[in-house]
């Protein structure tokens, strides 16, 4: 088989093992190059990449219109702030049970609605990030603390040895864990069960007919993508030392939402590159501060007009070849 | 009337389906015998395709059974019922139009194969060895069809008629005993029938059977070891090809009745 011609744009972006390395060196020397403040930015950056991963695996791959993620990410934080607060769990160790909090909530909550389609699961997500938002402010139990959320967050340790509490740290921490969710999610993408999720987003009934249990696999991307969200929440919480419920609003979620449609449905680097055009260009127009929204608006709209697949889609052709 | 003395594969008994106050399918009885050409065949609005999706556990029956191999399958899930061996494909051809056309056929096997999150993530030796024979499952029935030097390319950007058969090879990428095609013929060109004709004739060879729903009288004559005619959700005749042919009810449904014996009535 010839090798088919990518053509202009794609040509640049080309994924190559060449230009993964020139990226792993770029990110590991950069917080060593800067200040301070601007590692903060690349941490930042960082749990937005690992956010739009973990709703490109429902929205991207699987097509289903989750607009209620922050819910899943407020789960992820608040079970790390609570668990290492009142009982002094280590945060390592609530890592996973953030992740799986997070998990058995999506389970729980998408498990009745995982049958509606397109706007009808919106709207359904939509409230279900509400409430949970507005359950946090009500301090159920007493254990949210209200409007003012939880404090004295401690930092990541294992004993006394090995302690995470410096920007540089932090960093490290958050896109180690954004590389191995993309190790993850890539080899997910070419296995039977990505080609399963995206066989769903292309065409349910013919998935059904093709003996993939749709229900399984939709549950699957919720609970995935939740526990993904949940592992962002731990680390968001632990950097912060606080967390509140105006973190995770719907403007949260709508920011994720629209990591992964500018960056391409599907698409991992499509993903990063969304991540960073959320979280860098406010830092970078940070003067124009008034007109950032505008800016962004206007951007979104030519975004759907002259590249409405995102900015680097994802290519298809034979796996492993 | 003959009929060939192997075995039932797929039997419906008193099938009914309703949407409302219409009755889609009426108490039908239908029977598909092992490595046959069936055929149902019936006007537009017979119900022809809810007894497909009926069988193919897209809709819930709302009385009789469909038996599979004698096995209850009626009100399964679809899944299941292709895991059991019930591949279809669809009127208005129904494909992963994003995805390769390998990506396609490669679809159809995912029933047959069973690596999950932890295996595939870590890309364990048996999930290897389990994606190496999808792939080559799918390459083989993609060739089967004659589609391979499209297997790169994406499904929405080849022809109306390899589309088709690309349909045809993902259902038959599930390793099925039955397969069940929603007038496979529609849309295609004399020529591209004639060669769908002899394809489905040489599947036969594969120890498949074959449900076909047909429009076009050349095709059911040309390949059908037996027809059944449906007019208003109920089965009016059944028969080999030549008495179907010769059935005056069978004429009437698709033709109207004689205008001499109407104005007779009146």
């Amino acid at each position: 088989m010839q090798v088919k011609k990518i053509a202009g744009f794609d040509r640049i972006f080309y994924f190559r093992k060449k230009t993964f390395l020139g990226l792993l060196i770029l990110f590991g020397a950069y917080p060593f190059l800067v200040s301070n403040y601007y590692i903060d930015i690349g941490f930042f950056f960082g749990i937005y990449a690992l956010l739009g991963l973990s709703l490109n695996i429902v929205l991207g791959e699987v097509g289903l219109f989750d607009l209620g993620h922050a819910g899943f990410y407020a789960i992820g934080a608040y079970t790390t702030a609570i668990l290492n607060t009142k009982c002094g769990i280590p945060i390592f160790i609530l890592l996973p049970v953030s992740a799986l909090a997070a998990a058995l909530f999506a389970y729980m909550v998408c498990s009745p609605i995982i049958h509606l389609r397109g706007d009808y699961l919106c709207i359904v997500t939509i409230g279900m990030g509400e409430i949970v938002r507005l359950a946090l402010i009500n301090n159920p139990l007493d254990l949210t603390g209200g409007p003012n959320g939880v404090f004295g967050i401690d930092f990541p340790s294992v004993g006394n040895i090995f302690v995470i509490d410096s920007s540089i740290e932090y960093y490290f921490l958050i896109w180690v864990a954004v590389a191995l969710s993309i190790y993850g999610l890539s080899r997910l993408q070419q296995s039977r069960i990505g080609r399963a999720w995206n066989c769903i987003r292309e065409d349910e009934v013919a998935a059904k007919a093709n003996g993939i249990d749709v229900r399984y696999y939709k549950l699957l991307a919720f609970v995935l993508g939740a526990a993904l969200a949940g592992v962002a929440g731990n680390i968001y919480a632990s950097k912060l030392m606080c967390v509140s419920p105006e973190s995770f609003t719907f403007w949260e979620s709508c920011l994720m939402f629209c990591i992964v449609l500018i960056g391409g449905m599907g698409s991992i680097p499509g993903v990063l590159i969304g991540a960073a055009a959320i979280s860098l260009f406010p830092e970078i127009f940070r003067p124009f501060a008034m007109y950032r929204m505008l800016v962004f608006g206007g951007a979104m709209i030519l975004m759907m007009v002259f590249r409405p697949g995102g900015i680097w889609p994802r290519k298809r052709g034979i796996s492993g070849k | 009337m003959q009929r060939n003395k192997n075995k039932v594969v797929l039997e419906t008994h008193q099938l009914t389906k309703t949407f409302g106050g219409l009755t889609a399918v009426s108490q039908l009885n239908l029977r598909v015998h092992q490595g046959e050409i069936s055929s149902l065949i019936g006007p537009n609005g017979a119900g022809k395709t809810t007894v497909f999706n009926v069988v193919t556990g897209i809709y819930r029956p709302d009385g009789g059974q469909v038996l599979f191999n004698d096995e209850n399958i009626s009100g399964k899930q679809p899944h299941r019922i292709v895991a059991k061996g019930i591949a279809r494909t669809f009127q208005n051809i129904r494909l992963f139009p994003e995805m390769t056309c390998l990506e396609n056929v490669m679809a159809g096997q995912h029933c047959r194969a069973s690596a999950g999150l932890w295996s595939s993530i870590f890309r364990t030796p048996g999930q290897k060895k389990e994606e190496k024979r999808i792939q080559e499952v799918a390459e083989d029935r993609l060739e089967q069809v004659g589609l391979w030097k499209f297997k790169a390319e994406l499904a929405k950007n080849i022809a109306y008629g390899s589309r088709r058969m690309l349909e045809i090879a993902r259902a038959l990428a599930s390793d099925p005993q039955l397969l069940v095609l929603d007038e496979p013929s529609s849309g295609l060109n004399d020529r591209e029938t004639e060669d769908l004709i002899d394809f489905l004739k040489g599947l036969l060879q594969e120890n498949l059977t074959i449900l076909i729903i047909e429009h076009d009288m050349k095709v059911v004559m040309g390949i059908s070891d037996w027809v059944t005619v449906m007019d208003e959700g109920k089965k009016i005749a059944e028969g080999d090809p030549e008495t179907i042919y010769n059935n005056p009810l069978v004429v009437e449904a698709y033709l109207g009745k004689d205008d001499d014996s109407e104005e007779e009535k009146i």
